[in-house]
């Protein structure tokens, strides 16, 4: 079995509450159980403590790397070369109407 | 003909070209072998009568005198993370139910282009997130080498079904995707050769989309060769994703000269944890000895931000993740779980569409992206990443190609390592830190361990150098002369 990694509580971040996860879940979008905040915010703090032996290290003047890819991004002719397959599009869709999407109703 | 099955995919090519067996029958024998394997749970769809059609078609063109490509004729299986145009595409998620890609992955069109038959879309963890194939909505993997008294064992993942189709005789080859080493990890379980080329060697374009600095989609084969045919099929420059790199593709397969004399073999001083077990210690030191032997020069180097390497991808990917995985919203393909309002019918479908794992990630990312943290956690990991990166490339300056372990420890039962997440993530302890950098890195099934299990070596190449990562391969493979096929029993 491999060791535990180092865990460098530097108390910068802190360890996540139930009111914390649920907020982060609202902005997720998901729906959590009020019952599987407790265990979930355990999971997501020992994966939190975890990480931050990041902070020991010295960073500074270090650029933050975004992508591995050193080449600029290319650029192409502003034209149309896509599109007119509104039916495929939708093929997939759970409900649509009329050539639309449809959601549940969100103007009173 | 039964042993169409136990045939390398040059084999198959030289085969077909002799016409010693055509594309349908041998087409046809992948096919039993596939239905006779059901419970492996190695594939969620299986597409019979559209291989046997494809293979029909190679056919013709081989009697007409002509073939596609490198691929024609040859029976592969296809991770189901990439989209394939009129074939259910699920990702191994509840969320995707349904979802038929009215389009084809660039990847899976150019093996069409080439020629190759799939077979199938193979099991996987849900949205790749996992390391033993035990995330996926479609049940677990169950890999093909078994435990002491016959013990189920772990595929390892995240492409698992790919590496228990290719082990078990189900296809020649198939296609996996690696974004912390979901192609290496299992190749290594195994015992299959597998292999990530380089960040933006292979289009991302109709992959599912993890985290996309990372993502790469490569081969998973039963010899080296196969992987080098493999990925000359697949990989090139794609308009359709921007991260596609703008370079040629070399003939990988004439890159296998079985001469590596004077070649500089880096070994990182970090691979070697604390901890790490006395048989995959023992087996790199073989390893070195072989190539060595075949007139390798064998170099110490340094890659001191590798122990920071776990922890900086499990911020960077579930960031990613959380980004990608937005798109699920119930609306325009997939499940769909009714809601009063927008806002409560996206947490419905979201809550009940994503598994545990995913929603792990997903809130993490969420959280490290979240106003306050975003500099303490993700711009952080991006600069650590960096140095990662450069430890690299340091090193590439004194040596050619380095050697690892794989991963770890062997495969494991189903049900282990699981009350505890980050005893799961420390399987890609090994393959992560070139998935940081994007860099080639390959897994070469070199032994087995005291229960008798594979396990695999990893070598690991500069960028765009995935010549002289499959030359060094090639030695590393016959050096080890991996025969043990499932269990020692052989071929």
């Amino acid at each position: 079995m491999l060791p535990s990694a180092p865990l460098y509580r530097l108390g910068i971040i802190m360890s996540l509450d139930k009111e914390t996860v649920k907020n982060i879940a609202n902005l997720a979008r998901i729906k959590v159980a009020d019952e599987a905040l407790e265990p979930l915010a355990g999971e997501l703090s020992g994966i939190l403590d975890w990480v931050e032996q990041l902070n020991a290290i010295d960073t500074d003047g270090v650029e933050p790397l975004a992508s591995v890819v050193d080449v600029t991004l290319p650029r192409r002719t502003d034209v149309v070369d896509d599109g007119g397959c509104r039916d495929k599009v939708l093929a997939n869709a759970p409900e649509s109407e009329d050539g639309y999407f449809t959601v549940p109703k969100v103007v009173e | 003909m039964s042993d169409l099955t136990n045939l390398t995919i040059a084999e198959a090519r030289d085969g077909l070209d002799a016409g010693d067996f055509s594309a349908v029958e041998l087409t046809e024998k992948h096919i039993a072998a596939m239905e006779a394997a059901r419970g492996l749970n190695a594939f969620i769809t299986e597409t019979p009568e559209l291989a046997l059609e494809r293979a029909g078609q190679s056919d013709e063109r081989r009697a007409a005198g002509k073939t596609a490509g490198s691929m024609d004729g040859i029976p592969v299986a296809v991770k189901d993370l990439f989209c394939t145009e009129g074939v259910l595409t699920t990702a191994a998620s509840h969320i995707l139910d349904g979802f038929t890609p009215p389009y084809e992955s660039t990847v899976t069109q150019n093996l069409r282009d080439s020629g190759a038959v799939m077979l199938g879309k193979t099991n996987l963890d849900e949205f790749a997130m996992g390391s033993a194939n035990i995330t996926s909505h479609y049940g677990n993997v169950i890999n093909p080498w078994k435990g002491d008294a016959g013990k189920d064992l772990v595929p390892g993942g995240s492409s698992g079904g790919s590496a228990a189709a290719v082990a078990a005789r189900m296809a020649l080859g198939a296609i996996g995707t690696d974004t912390g080493g979901s192609i290496r990890q299992p190749a290594s379980f195994c015992g299959v050769v597998g292999m990530k080329p380089t960040y933006g060697r292979c289009s991302r374009w109709g992959t599912v989309a993890f985290a996309s600095s990372l993502d790469q989609a490569g081969p998973m084969t039963r010899t080296v060769r196969d992987a080098a045919i493999m990925l000359g099929s697949m990989a090139g420059h794609d308009a359709k994703d921007s991260t596609s790199a703008p370079e040629g593709v070399p003939d990988f397969e004439a890159a296998l000269s079985g001469d590596i004399r004077g070649l500089k073999v880096g070994i990182p001083n970090e691979y070697r944890i604390e901890g790490l077990s006395p048989e995959i210690d023992a087996l790199w030191t073989q390893g070195v000895e072989w190539l060595k032997s075949a007139g390798a020069e064998i170099v110490d180097v340094s890659l001191p931000n590798t122990e920071h390497a776990l922890p900086v991808y499990y911020i960077i990917a579930p960031a990613e993740a959380s980004a990608n995985l937005a798109r699920y919203d119930g609306l325009r393909y997939g499940l769909r779980v009714p809601g009063d309002s927008l806002d409560e019918m996206y947490a419905n479908t979201r809550s009940e569409g994503f598994g545990d794992e995913v929603v792990r990630r997903i809130l993490i990312g969420t959280y490290v992206l979240s106003a306050g943290f975003y500099d303490a956690y993700y711009m952080k990991a991006q600069r650590v990443r960096r140095l990662i990166s450069e430890n690299f490339k340091k090193a590439f300056d004194d040596v050619d190609v380095l050697l690892t372990p794989t991963a770890p420890s062997a495969a494991f039962a189903i049900g282990e390592k699981m009350d505890d997440p980050i005893a799961m993530y420390m399987n890609d302890v090994f393959t992560v830190p070139a998935s940081l950098a994007g860099l080639p890195g390959i897994s070469v099934p070199s032994g087995l361990s005291s229960d008798g299990l594979p396990l695999g070596l990893q070598l690991i190449g500069k960028a765009f150098d995935e010549e002289t990562v499959l030359r060094a391969a090639g030695v590393l493979e016959t050096a080890a002369d991996f025969k043990a096929m499932l269990n020692g029993e052989g071929s």
